[in-house]
């Protein structure tokens, strides 16, 4: 007790909160104003209400952008997961020389702000071979990326800790052929570290605004271009669809720290 | 031989990723790189020179680095004071505020605008009382002032998930026996603290600067797209309805690119270069 309050003083304390102030006053806000019936021009608002909740809840268009988002970020995620799965496990076992080339690659979505890639995406999906532009493909594709970097490490670490090359062979030894030691063998190992990267991989994608109005629009409306499009409604109603999407984010990111404490 | 097939096979399994790897990375970069160097004139560097000699587009790029400096700056001094202080208290509060910094990472693009409108808006709750307060004449969240808060804000969480790992390489024992040896508090910090941290404090700011410098969702929720800044020009050039010009918008965001390539240069010589504790 007295070796606690040792290592930490009233200062470290005061900066912890007041850390936590600064990062807790936008969301604070906008809670706040969500459950106002109105508030402009004075500190506090005028009076408390639902009503602002039910109206985005019952309101059509919402539910269907909320919809799309899911749509899109569940089937960029398993795209991410059928695509990115095989290279790992071939690289790892087959041309582990590969890794490094792999690591400066899976750089390029970080190092490439999703605005340049716009330009080029939309000259070259505009026509030829794959018109894709304004349809959720081509958001599949361009979150298949984001969510590369991301998925590989996280599971590149979760293969090296479970000792691929002797799992493999122990299989092999048993009769096993590489196919079915893959399947039956190495993935179930893999299953927690696939859960939690993607859980924390649907939160950022279920927050992609760049790519999804740069390139789709209000052609097929996802969630955040809905938010968007609503900024000149009422801002208590925005609010409620701050707040719900939050809320959602954050039920995501708990259960991959969930899944993560597990692991340990 | 059928360890050669294998081979083979291993090979063909990597064509899935390499196709949309190109289709949607590489292909748009090079398309982008491409395109820069295509002026009405046929090839060359004019896009790029008309760019630097144009006052409108110098201003989007001083715009772009200011608020990303400033931003990264302000960001990582809150992120430094608030990951060290994140040591020196209990573990309760640190794994509470930890989860929740990590949780407000998320809060970013167009729900932190409209956040940030409703606190910090002509109207908002923490302008009036601010103002009430005096301690703020007039506050304007969609100037450049504005726009640096708002980055800020983003920065932080970033900086301290950073960083806060970064202070285990600062060992207890080493403040101790810099104690006993009769070091200051601040001799300490000059002479062992910060030499130390320095690699990781420089590699955390060239992240944040590189996250402020391509983000684009919040500036153009908060304006719609009226604030002069790089992200914002290359998208109205490709997206706008009045003045198309996708070549101009490659060379604007090649430039952006390098600026972003250059940081990242910096990043990777500093990490080589880092002070390694050995455990």
């Amino acid at each position: 007790m007295s070796h606690a309050e040792n290592r930490s003083p009233l200062f470290h304390q005061l900066v912890v909160y007041a850390l936590m102030l600064i990062l807790l006053m936008p969301l604070l806000g906008t809670l706040i104003y969500s459950l106002s019936t109105s508030w402009s021009a004075t500190i506090l608002p005028s009076g408390l209400t639902f009503k602002w909740y039910l109206a985005l809840w019952s309101d059509a268009r919402f539910l269907s952008a909320f919809g799309r988002s899911l749509l899109v970020c569940f089937a960029a995620l398993a795209l991410s997961l059928v695509l990115i799965l095989p290279l790992l496990f071939v690289v790892s076992y087959h041309f582990p020389k590969l890794d490094a080339v792999m690591n400066v690659l899976i750089l390029l979505p970080f190092a490439i702000p999703p605005v340049v890639s716009s330009v080029g995406l939309m000259q070259l999906f505009a026509g030829g071979p794959l018109p894709i532009l304004g349809t959720p493909w081509i958001l599949i594709g361009c979150y298949f990326t984001i969510a590369l970097p991301f998925m590989y490490r996280a599971i590149s670490n979760n293969l090296q800790a479970i000792n691929l090359r002797d799992l493999m062979d122990a299989a092999h030894l048993l009769g096993a052929s590489t196919w079915r030691a893959a399947f039956m063998v190495v993935l179930p190992n893999l299953r927690k570290g696939l859960m939690v990267s993607v859980f924390l991989s649907f939160s950022f994608l279920f927050g992609e605004f760049v790519f999804a109005n740069l390139l789709v629009g209000s052609r097929y409306e996802t969630l955040q271009v809905y938010l968007y499009n609503m900024r000149n409604d009422s801002g208590h109603f925005t609010s409620a669809l701050v707040i719900s999407y939050f809320m959602f984010v954050l039920l995501m990111t708990w259960a991959a720290n969930r899944l993560n404490k597990d692991k340990s | 031989m059928s360890a050669l097939r294998g081979k083979w096979l291993a090979l063909l399994c990597l064509m899935p990723f390499a196709l949309f790897f190109v289709a949607f990375q590489i292909a748009p970069l090079l398309w982008v790189a491409s395109n820069s160097l295509h002026t009405a004139e046929g090839w060359g560097l004019g896009n790029f020179s008309e760019a630097f000699a144009s006052p409108f587009y110098r201003q989007a790029m001083r715009h772009s680095l200011e608020v990303a400096f400033w931003s990264s700056l302000i960001g990582i001094s809150i992120a430094i004071l608030g990951s060290y202080s994140l040591r020196q208290v209990d573990s309760k509060l640190r794994d509470f505020v930890m989860a929740f910094t990590n949780m407000t990472s998320n809060f970013a693009g167009v729900p932190l605008a409209f956040a940030f409108v409703i606190l910090l808006g002509f109207n908002g709750a923490l302008t009036i009382l601010l103002k009430q307060a005096g301690i703020i004449e007039d506050f304007n969240l969609y100037s450049k002032t504005g726009l640096i808060v708002l980055y800020t804000y983003f920065q932080i969480p970033l900086g301290v998930l950073l960083l806060y790992p970064a202070f285990d390489a600062l060992r207890e024992d080493w403040r101790e026996s810099a104690e006993l040896l009769g070091a200051s508090n601040w001799q300490f910090w000059r002479y062992i603290g910060f030499p130390v941290l320095t690699p990781a404090l420089l590699g955390t700011f060239v992240i944040l600067m590189a996250n402020a410098l391509g983000a684009y969702a919040t500036v153009y929720a908060l304006t719609t797209g009226n604030f002069n800044i790089l992200p914002i020009r290359i998208a109205a050039m490709v997206s706008g309805d009045i003045f198309l010009d996708p070549n101009m918008a490659s060379a604007l965001a090649m430039i952006l690119v390098g600026l972003m390539t250059l940081i990242t240069l910096v990043h990777q010589w500093l990490l080589r270069r880092s002070y390694h504790v050995s455990r």
